[in-house]
């Protein structure tokens, strides 16, 4: 299968005050396309930053990342965007829905940008099979967690991405409402053959993913298959 | 484009009432602006369609002197005047009370006005003044001196019967004639007053009306420099109302400025808060930017709120400033020339509605790039510094000021003022901002730790992230610089024209004295008491040749660059033997006296005369002292203070030669009151009805009465930079709720007490009210105290106004609009206030 994902010693560092912390050693690995990937590791391990640079939010200091066949490196902030918008979902831990636009018009915004006709009608749909058909006019604010990660996960399916990335999905939700979510998100991502990549510190979520890459101190420390594979 | 219209409607239809506050803090400035705008022009257009009626005529030839020949034979060939007219001023008393005033006799044939109307009351003696042999008399002078019509006013040597009260007359201004109010006899009587006499200070004008066909511009082109050389003077009603019209157009400017002031500060407040609104919308921005959505897309989408926004403050704003604007007929109706018809002036609502927009996107710049700098990033609370360009920042700040100058020019219409008062406002607008500056770094650094708990959390919030401090300080500054100002600049005007109270100053001036006078005079003025401070003869000439050419050569000389009203007008001179107060040596040397036959006589002449008369010291100018013509020599050249309520003179000669010439005489002397003025002038004025007498105490009332009517518009045009910086202050206040209300939930939820939190509150706004108020008065004490100086050159004493009044006043609003605002912050329990507000 053809690789959607290509990382080749990645490295990063962050200015911290007067010095430069690294964040990411060396780091090396690729996906293919449709497969499910998730990156583990504690708190500070830079899994968060790995998953930014690989969706292409940030540069790198040094390495290769290829997503969907294009080199980041070589892509201007907006040329990176419009990438983002025709190939890349997202998930976060904390929703970030817009709060000021309706569920309805938070999941059509990809499709807007696109230019998409239709965009408000595709839109509803999605929010109808997440559940939320009666929900579509709700701003963010007035509605719970799990219904707004639920808009969050519409709004990631709604340009029909190559790939998905899932930052702490579950992070914000309770245990019940965060396996609803799960369940709803791999589902979502089986019927669209979407490729998925979910950065958690939960390894019962990473088990249910094909392949898992643990990080710690910024460094790649294993790469293995899941046991449900 | 339509989408980032639609996410702009999207975004703003949630924080519409925000955005509204920022834009209200325009509404008022564009409100002034168009008001002023749309009405100078309406007083334009109605000064110029009514321009024959203010004038009476098509064209008057005027001259100070009987016509010559060549004069009489010009006007003959025009068709003979139509009309005639002597005037001059002098003393009328009115027989009834024995009281005297100062007025501008006109003598009119009949005829006058051709255009227009003589307002009277009763209504017809304007028509019956002539035919009856009677007298019109301003109406203000006849109410203030209990005067009816059929009693009686003695002018000179003749007393008429006053016809009637005169409301308006044509060729009259307000200002003039508060002064020298006026008063018309009928055109044959001029002479049988005996007032046309040596020395006496008459214009002769000869009204004409021209033919439908007459180009009246180029009639003026040609026929005015011939007139000119022959010391006459043509004025067309189309010339006369320009002048007008530009005299109107500089006080509108002026108030214009006043009014756009307050635009530029309701700018300022618009930059705050959209910055604070920025702030807040940046991780939306982050969120559309990991979407997909470019940097200009996110930019754009604020960008067309603002611009929607300012477009509307400029649609309400034109709208109130057009509703303004009809009350101004009201307002400054003593003022003004012309009946005034308001209209509404197409060009000052498309101003009103470009500054709306262009202001407010302008200003909004700087804060809306942050969106620019953005890093999506922040979506996965990774927190990076945003680089900002530097360059960019610097480009949008130099567009704002090189707007503010654009503007500026448009409204002045002269570059160099354009470029002061833009100037004046970034050295103010600095000012107040690094006061603001040094007052954070200041408690920064020498923070009281020892203060109480509620003293030092106040403190800390002046300088906390996202501070208001710099933007309380320039709104409650801007506004009360501009009070204060206000109120400084009427004191230097004051003390530039007060006479010094000392025994030597007189405050009495009796002109016209004719030589065989003198005696007599002195004689009514001594018995009484009162000194003969001055005796002041004059001697009337006028220029025959200047450095050996004749002014008949040089007024045919394209080239020449000689002041024309040099060549033509009647110098009044004077001979003495040392300078006065008011004149100082800036090249050559004084000389006292001289024996008579000495030639070239020298002289001494003011700096103006120097310079349009391009003499320096040594140079020779030849004057005909009435038919006799005496060189001279420029021994001196004086920097005369014209502003002094003294007689001052261009071209003063030294003792010992004009001594036999055909001369006058100024008389003054100090009266210690009301009564004994009005004593002396009545017994004056009885004995010698020839002479005029200044009251410079009345004067001085006067020219305070103008002052106060001046400040008054002034007053209310600053009004709106008061109101705008109340707005900004709210915007500001409100912006910063959430952040306060935070902050307040978690004192609270600590343990403070709400008493507590409200002297935190009460404290905060105390600090600003007081830094921002007392910053602005000082900073504008310290440039009246540059303007008198250096502008005026006279001392002032500052009014007490500004510190007992201006200061206290604003701080306590500064005060009662914070807690106002803060209300809800301070009265809810804090769960509440987490679920009204955050939720």
């Amino acid at each position: 299968m053809a690789k959607i994902l290509n990382v080749s010693n990645l490295e990063k560092s962050y200015k911290s005050g007067s010095r430069h912390l690294k964040v990411l050693h060396d780091i090396s690995f690729s996906i293919e396309e449709k497969e499910t990937f998730s990156i583990v590791g504690p708190s500070g391990s830079g899994k968060t930053t790995l998953l930014g640079l690989c969706a292409g939010l940030d540069g790198a200091d040094s390495g290769r990342i290829a997503l969907c066949g294009q080199d980041l490196g070589s892509l201007t902030e907006d040329e990176r965007a419009l990438l983002r918008n025709h190939k890349v979902g997202f998930i976060f831990q904390d929703y970030q829905l817009l709060p000021t636009l309706t569920a309805l018009e938070n999941v059509s915004v990809p499709l807007e940008l696109q230019g998409v006709k239709g965009a408000t009608e595709s839109a509803r749909k999605l929010l109808v099979k997440v559940g939320l058909g009666d929900r579509v006019h709700h701003y963010p604010s007035q509605l719970s967690g799990g219904e707004q990660q639920r808009v969050a996960l519409a709004r990631a399916f709604s340009n029909q991405p190559a790939i998905l990335f899932a930052d702490e999905p579950t992070g914000n939700l309770d245990e019940e409402t965060g396996e609803k979510v799960v369940e709803l998100l791999f589902e979502l991502n089986r019927e669209a053959g979407t490729t998925l990549v979910i950065v958690t510190h939960d390894l019962e979520l990473a088990k249910k993913t094909g392949r898992i890459l643990r990080l710690k101190g910024g460094r790649v420390l294993q790469k293995e298959h899941s046991p449900l594979l | 484009m339509r989408w980032l219209l639609k996410m702009a409607w999207r975004d703003g239809r949630a924080s519409g009432k925000k955005l509204f506050l920022f834009m209200a803090s325009i509404i008022l400035g564009i409100a002034a602006v168009v008001a002023i705008q749309s009405f100078s022009d309406s007083l334009k257009s109605n000064i110029s369609s009514q321009s024959r009626s203010l004038m009476g005529a098509d064209y008057i030839i005027d001259s100070s002197q009987p016509p010559n020949e060549r004069v009489l034979e010009i006007m003959d060939s025009l068709g003979g005047a139509r009309a005639k007219e002597i005037n001059f001023a002098s003393m009328a008393l009115f027989p009834k009370n024995g009281t005297t005033k100062l007025v501008r006799v006109r003598g009119i044939s009949e005829g006058f006005p051709f255009y227009g109307e003589l307002e009277t009351q009763p209504a017809d003696a304007g028509e019956r003044f002539r035919s009856e042999e009677a007298a019109l008399v301003d109406a203000t002078v006849m109410l203030q001196y209990g005067i009816v019509p059929g009693d009686s006013v003695k002018v000179g040597e003749l007393t008429f019967p006053i016809a009637g009260a005169l409301k308006s007359v044509p060729g009259g201004s307000a200002l003039s004639s508060t002064v020298a109010p006026p008063v018309l006899l009928p055109y044959r009587f001029i002479e049988q007053t005996g007032l046309i006499q040596q020395g006496s200070r008459l214009d002769y004008e000869y009204y004409f009306l021209s033919r439908p066909e007459t180009d009246l511009e180029q009639f003026d082109k040609v026929l005015n420099p011939i007139l000119s050389a022959e010391g006459a003077d043509l004025d067309t009603h189309l010339a006369t109302s320009r002048g007008l019209g530009r005299r109107y157009e500089n006080f509108g400017r002026f108030l214009n400025l006043v009014a756009f002031i307050a635009l530029l500060l309701g700018c300022v407040g618009i930059a705050s808060s959209i910055h604070i609104y920025m702030q807040e919308k940046l991780p939306a921005v982050a969120v559309l930017k990991c979407l997909g959505a470019s940097r200009r897309q996110t930019f754009f989408i604020y960008l067309i709120q603002i611009a929607l926004m300012g477009l509307l403050g400029g649609m309400i704003g034109t709208g109130i400033g057009l509703l303004l604007q009809q009350s101004f007929p009201i307002l400054l109706a003593e003022f003004l020339p012309v009946t005034l018809e308001v209209r509404i002036s197409p060009g000052a609502v498309l101003m009103g509605l470009l500054l709306g927009l262009v202001m407010s996107v302008l200003f909004a710049l700087l804060p809306l790039m942050s969106t620019l700098y953005v890093s999506p990033l922040q979506v996965l609370r990774i927190q990076e510094r945003n680089d900002t360009n530097g360059k960019a920042s610097l480009l949008v700040i130099l567009a704002i000021v090189l707007l503010v100058f654009l503007f500026s020019l448009l409204l002045l219409d002269n570059w160099r003022y354009a470029l002061s008062f833009v100037g004046a406002i970034v050295v103010t607008f600095s000012a107040l901002a690094g006061i603001a500056r040094l007052f954070m770094k200041g408690i920064k650094r020498f923070f009281p730790s020892g203060w109480g708990f509620c003293a030092r959390q106040s403190l800390l919030n002046l300088f906390r992230p996202r501070n208001q401090t710099m933007t309380m300080v320039l709104a409650v500054g801007v506004g009360t610089f501009l009070i204060s100002t206000l109120y400084f600049t009427k004191d230097i005007l004051l003390a530039k024209a007060s006479i010094a109270d000392t025994s030597r100053s007189p405050n009495l001036i009796l002109l016209d004295v004719q030589s065989g006078q003198q005696e007599a005079v002195a004689g009514a003025i001594t018995p009484k008491g009162l000194p003969v401070i001055d005796n002041i003869p004059i001697v009337t000439m006028r220029v025959h040749s200047i450095k050996g050419r004749p002014i008949n050569e040089i007024r045919k000389d394209t080239t020449s660059r000689v002041g024309r009203w040099v060549m033509s007008h009647e110098f009044r001179t004077t001979y003495r033997d040392s300078m006065i107060g008011s004149e100082a040596i800036t090249e050559g040397e004084w000389v006292g006296s001289v024996l008579p036959d000495t030639r070239p006589v020298p002289i001494s002449v003011a700096e103006n005369f120097a310079f349009d008369a391009r003499v320096q010291t040594g140079d020779e100018v030849t004057f005909n002292v009435q038919g006799v013509l005496l060189d001279t020599k420029i021994a001196s050249i004086r920097e005369v203070d014209w502003g002094r309520m003294q007689l001052n003179f261009s071209i003063v000669f030294p003792e010992g030669v004009l001594e036999k010439a055909p001369q006058f005489h100024v008389f003054t002397t100090k009266v210690p009151n009301e009564k004994a003025s009005a004593n002396l002038q009545q017994d004056l004025v009885r004995q010698f009805p020839n002479i005029s007498i200044i009251d410079l105490r009345q004067m001085l009332t006067l020219v305070e009465g103008i002052l106060n009517k001046i400040s008054w518009v002034i007053n209310f045009m600053a009004f709106f930079s008061i109101v705008t910086g109340i707005i900004v202050l709210i915007g500001a206040v409100r912006t910063s709720k959430y952040q306060r209300i935070r902050e307040s939930v978690l004192l609270r939820t600590i343990g403070a007490r709400g008493r507590q939190i409200l002297r935190i509150t009460a404290l905060e706004y105390l600090y600003l009210g007081v830094l921002g108020s007392l910053s602005g008065i000082l900073l504008s004490l310290a440039s009246s105290q540059l303007l008198a100086g250096l502008v005026f050159e006279t001392a002032f004493v500052p009014s007490y106004v500004p510190f007992l009044v201006l200061f206290p006043g604003i701080t306590l609003l500064v005060l009662l609009i914070g807690l106002g605002n803060s209300r809800s912050v301070l009265n809810s329990p804090p769960l509440e206030v987490l679920r009204k507000e955050v939720g």
